[in-house]
């Protein structure tokens, strides 16, 4: 599958850029350092948007797009933002064979963000998951932390609800 | 040295240790394929066309990068084994080709589809499945990139590198692997500098030149127009190997008599342009000398060079010389000069280029590259494409007896040879700036350290009693080296040449395709320019201010190299480009 780019405006602040610039400094001249970089400025940034790919292909003199080649060849990888609230619906097999297929529907239908995609207004973000251990309670979905089970399509809206007091 | 006795297919032989089996069999006349293999640049054993058997390993082994370390190794390229895991390799790249060989612009030069053919290949769908169309990148003026043809070799992508550009590599995973560029962009969008090196490199038809031909075609056909060709100093040392004559064959003769016969109008020499160009950044030089200038001077003919300044180097914009390439020279003098002699409106005249390079297809389009109000030149087309149309119209080249240039815009020197290979411009300016410093004729006039093939080269003359250091990069890894240098004040170079090719224009992303078998063991820059450093030698005239009709256009139009007038029709400007 290709990744999705990020279309949401970057808000990177200045402290943020201050530790890009450390972990850049820290690699720069290492053999293969495009890779620990990226998962460095990943857990700075939660993801990996163009802005910090283009410092990180700079800081390192690399192309940008051995950058951007890295980044979309690992699946750890992110180039686009988490919401306030990451819901992870689960993918695997037990789930999938469940229904977990029409739980990302419904969602995409009550939020507008297909997987790999974050609210304009940064509440939610989507993203498909393989197992996650649960296959008892399946289909499964995570907000955050929270685990729901055992769902059906009509439960989406009432779980999105609670979160959006 | 360390050497070891062998043997491949029983045929005993000693090898240097380390030796690549690639490299020992080619020795001994026996070719092994190979599809990804560049080289020095992409050597990464990932294609396994080049697999071969070697005695007491497990597994087969990729010939490309397995070196030969033990006395006696025991090597088979040719087995059954051997060639079976060809044709699967051949087969399971088939399996999500787009198979349409027929209408490739590539067909009879596509290393794969010979492949396909050498292994007998009986059955294209042997692995048919999944087969996702992808969208082909028509973004660009200079090239077209077609996904669906593409192998993954990522030759293009190790091209790309080389020129220290790097717009182009593998993105995404497994399957959804593909050759892209960041962020998904199109070409056009990123800083490609549109040197086409990618299209000399590709084994298939994933990245073939924008063909232009029935543009061409056309404009021959309407009678309303006047179509005059120019054809570029190393178009002559290459275009016979289009027609399978050897390498660094000079065919300007023969090359001439097929324009002819293609029915263009006029048919001039951008060697002419090059003597201009040459008249004007002499004298650029001299007065950014005496003067105080912007030093160093570095040229401007090599339009993707400029445009890699722009992107990448534009604290430097103004460091290039303000001359037009000798393409847009000789176009612009077309339009004006030629014109108001003739009694042409320069609005039905149709400026044809024959260029070894893909990046006069962006410059033609440049802004400020217009002296008669008119592009100064229409169309660019590559060595390749100039062989399509011959092909075309069933010329048969090689019978061909010679011609001369028409002679109005078609008399050239020496100077104006060398252009095509990496220091000829160069030497070209310092014959010229060196008698006109001395005001004499002087007989040195060979500049030997700026020549050959080395990717930087620097040298100091005594230029009548100044010393003048010079230094020569072709490649833009090379250049970009020299001006890390200038840029970090560790060189007082006075002027630098660069073009952006490796070896020059002769080695272009425009000239003929090479298939890897004859690039990886053949030095193709160093033997086409041999062809040009020969005319250089048996021209009448050798320094550009020597040419009749240099003397004339200045005389009777342009006053004196670097008059308003002069300024007004050759000289042009630069921008900075965003390269995000």
């Amino acid at each position: 599958m290709q990744k999705k780019i990020s279309t949401l405006p970057f808000n990177g602040t200045p402290e943020q850029e201050a530790k890009l610039k450390e972990i850049i400094e820290k690699h720069k001249g290492d053999p293969g350092a495009v890779m620990p970089v990226l998962q460095e400025a990943q857990g700075v940034y939660g993801y990996l948007p163009k802005e910090v790919q283009i410092m990180i292909a700079e800081g390192l003199g690399v192309p940008v797009e051995e950058v951007y080649g890295v980044s979309t060849f690992y699946s750890q990888f992110s180039l686009t933002p988490k919401g306030k609230y990451n819901i992870s619906v689960c993918l695997g097999t037990a789930c999938y064979v469940k229904g977990s297929g029409k739980l990302v529907d419904e969602i995409t239908n009550q939020i507008g963000i297909e997987p790999e995609e974050c609210t304009e207004d940064g509440l939610f973000s989507l993203t498909a998951c393989r197992c996650i251990g649960a296959c008892g309670l399946a289909p499964v979905l995570t907000v955050n932390d929270e685990v729901y089970g055992r769902l059906e399509p009509k439960d989406i809206a009432g779980i999105l609800d609670k979160y959006r007091a | 040295m360390d050497m070891i006795n062998i043997k491949i297919n029983n045929i005993p032989l000693s090898v240097e240790k380390g030796t690549t089996i690639l490299e020992a069999a080619e020795k001994i006349g026996v070719n092994i394929p190979t599809l990804c293999f560049l080289k020095d640049i992409n050597e990464i054993g990932a294609c396994r066309m080049c697999v071969a058997e070697v005695k007491g390993a497990r597994s087969l082994v990729a010939s490309c990068v397995y070196p030969i370390e033990r006395e006696g190794t025991e090597i088979f390229t040719n087995t059954k084994k051997v060639q079976d895991s060809r044709r699967t390799t051949l087969e399971l790249i088939l399996s999500n080709h787009e198979r349409k060989c027929l209408s490739c612009p590539r067909s009879g030069s596509c290393e794969l589809q010979r492949m396909c053919h050498e292994f007998g290949i009986d059955d294209e769908e042997r692995y048919a499945g999944e087969n996702p169309e992808v969208k082909v990148d028509e973004s660009t003026l200079h090239l077209i990139r077609n996904n669906n043809k593409c192998v993954l070799c990522r030759r293009c992508v190790a091209a790309c590198n080389e020129q220290y550009v790097g717009v182009i590599g593998a993105n995404n995973r497994g399957f959804d692997t593909e050759i892209g560029c960041y962020f998904n962009k199109d070409l056009n969008e990123t800083a490609c500098v549109s040197c086409g090196q990618c299209t000399a490199v590709c084994p298939t038809g994933a990245l073939v030149e924008r063909d232009q031909t029935e543009e061409v075609f056309a404009a021959i056909a309407d009678p309303e127009k006047y179509v005059v060709v120019q054809t570029a100093p190393a178009i002559r040392a290459t275009l016979g190997e289009c027609f399978d004559m050897p390498i660094g064959t000079n065919v300007k003769g023969k090359m001439v008599t097929a324009l002819k016969m293609l029915g263009f109008d006029k048919v001039f020499d951008t060697d002419f342009g090059a003597d201009l160009t040459i008249m004007e950044e002499a004298n650029e030089f001299i007065e950014r000398m005496q003067n105080g200038g912007t030093l160093p001077m570095i040229t401007s003919c090599s339009p993707g060079w400029v445009k890699f300044c722009e992107f990448y180097y534009p604290e430097l914009l103004p460091n290039l010389s303000s001359c037009k390439s000798p393409q847009q020279m000789t176009g612009a003098m077309i339009k004006t000069y030629y014109a108001e002699k003739e009694g042409i409106d320069p609005k039905n005249i149709v400026v044809v280029s024959i260029m070894p390079c893909t990046a006069k297809k962006f410059e033609v389009k440049r802004d400020d590259q217009d002296a008669a109000g008119l592009p100064d030149v229409d169309i660019a087309l590559t060595t390749r494409e100039l062989a399509k149309m011959i092909k075309k119209c069933q010329i048969q080249f090689t019978k061909l007896p010679d011609s001369e240039f028409d002679p109005a815009l078609g008399i050239a020197t020496g100077a104006g040879a060398i252009f095509g290979a990496t220091g000829g411009v160069m030497e070209a300016a310092l014959r010229t700036a060196a008698d006109t410093l001395t005001g004499k004729s002087l007989d040195e006039i060979d500049y030997k350290e700026v020549r050959g093939t080395d990717g930087i080269k620097e040298a100091v003359y005594n230029v009548a009693g100044t010393e003048v250091k010079v230094a020569v990069a072709s490649g833009l890894s090379n250049a970009a080296k020299v001006l890390d240098k200038v840029k970090a004040g560790e060189a007082d170079y006075h002027f630098i040449e660069i073009m952006c090719c490796p070896g020059g224009c002769v080695n272009g992303g425009g000239q003929p395709i090479q298939p890897a078998s004859v690039r990886n063991f053949t030095d193709l820059k160093a033997e086409r320019a041999k062809a040009l450093y020969e005319e250089d030698i048996n021209l009448p005239y050798r320094k550009s201010h020597d040419s009749p009709i240099i003397k004339q256009v200045y005389e009777e139009y342009l006053e004196k190299p670097g008059s308003h007038k002069a300024h007004e029709i050759l000289h042009t400007s630069y921008v900075e480009r965003e390269r995000y």
